[in-house]
């Protein structure tokens, strides 16, 4: 049932893409989708009662039952690189409004 | 007009992904997985290339890879290739945020409103010394607990942050960071390269990997990771130095 939560996280964002003209509220809808999709990514690797993929002293065995960590690793690397493009897009943020004076793309295309 | 338009798409998505996720047999039920029919059942038990039993913590020795932390084994090692794109990645992203907010000539930092008195000084040194030391723990021991290269560099990074929003006179060496990270990332394709000359693949683990759980195992992993953790650790760092500094107004 929480796949469908995270989906609705994703639409969330979505919509929050589609309808904002403010630069900052774009970049935060986008992270809004970028979680709803890593939340989903981990969710389908979800094993009821399994444990964290961590071999330890008291875990010790590869036999005992893990949650899938395929997943996980993925959206280690989804956040990464969401990290990095919600840098770059707030460097085009921080650029536009040295230049126009506003986040909002409406008035930017009028002051051109 | 334009909103209501909006609405209807991304909930007519929506109820599409729900529906036809809901019509297919092969998407699994919340938590009823079975890992041995996916292909995480071959990195958990470490027989990608043939079929080695159960690891055992501590017992297990030069396993056919040595991590403890199976997350890390499978980004530093049987995906290290993918891990070395998403670095590019981030390199390319903080290139592109050097390229839109760098000044050539002299910058100065943003001023704070506020002057900082000893206390906060003081204390903020302190922290930054703490958060520093955790961000390399977390780092070193990347293959046997939870953590790693990612997260430990942007506690580096974080402990930098703190030091530029507490004290008004600090700047980092950009120039050095700049260093530091190129010398990461070749270090990072020269132990690909090395994988490739003394072992058969690219990336390839060519150390010994030692006993599953111990600080000194796992063969290349601890040292892609620190390479990693350094390279990441840097290039938020110098991100943050570019967002916190303009160019000089005279």
């Amino acid at each position: 049932m929480i796949q469908y939560a995270a989906i609705l996280l994703f639409v969330l964002g979505l919509y929050g893409l589609l309808t904002n003209r403010n630069v900052i509220k774009i970049i935060v809808s986008l992270n809004v989708l970028e979680i709803g999709l890593n939340i989903f990514i981990i969710s389908i690797g979800y094993v009821s009662g399994g444990i964290a993929p961590i071999l330890t002293s008291v875990n010790n065995t590869s036999a005992l039952l893990f949650v899938d960590p395929l997943p996980q690793a993925l959206v280690l690397t989804a956040i990464v690189i969401g990290v990095g493009t919600t840098a770059l897009g707030l460097a085009f943020a921080k650029s536009i409004y040295a230049k126009y004076g506003t986040f909002d793309l409406d008035e930017v295309e009028e002051l051109k | 007009m334009k909103k209501l338009f909006a609405f209807v798409l991304t909930i007519g998505l929506g109820v599409l992904m729900i529906f036809s996720l809901r019509a297919n047999t092969l998407f699994p039920e919340f938590g009823d997985v079975s890992i041995a029919d996916r292909i995480s059942a071959l990195f958990l038990d470490k027989s990608v290339n043939g079929d080695n039993g159960d690891v055992v913590f501590g017992q297990t020795t030069d396993a056919e890879d040595g991590a403890a932390n199976l997350v890390t084994s499978i980004v530093v090692d049987y995906r290290s290739f993918d891990t070395l794109g998403e670095v590019t990645v981030l390199f390319i992203s903080s290139l592109g945020v050097a390229l839109l907010l760098g000044v050539a000539g002299k910058q100065k930092r943003l001023a704070l409103n506020f002057k900082p008195n000893f206390m906060l000084r003081v204390g903020s040194r302190a922290l930054f010394g703490i958060i520093l030391m955790t961000g390399v723990y977390v780092i070193l021991h990347g293959h046997l607990t939870p953590g790693g290269g990612f997260p430990g560099g942007a506690m580096i990074a974080s402990s930098i942050l703190l030091l530029y929003l507490a004290d008004d006179e600090f700047r980092t060496k950009v120039k050095g960071f700049k260093v530091l990270e190129s010398v990461a990332g070749s270090l990072y394709v020269i132990v690909g390269l090395l994988g490739l000359v003394l072992a058969t693949y690219f990336l390839q683990n060519f150390l010994p990997t030692g006993t599953v759980g111990d600080l000194f195992s796992a063969g290349v992993l601890p040292i892609v990771y620190v390479l990693i953790g350094l390279k990441v650790g840097s290039e938020i760092s110098g991100i943050i130095d570019h967002f916190l500094t303009e160019g000089d107004l005279a």
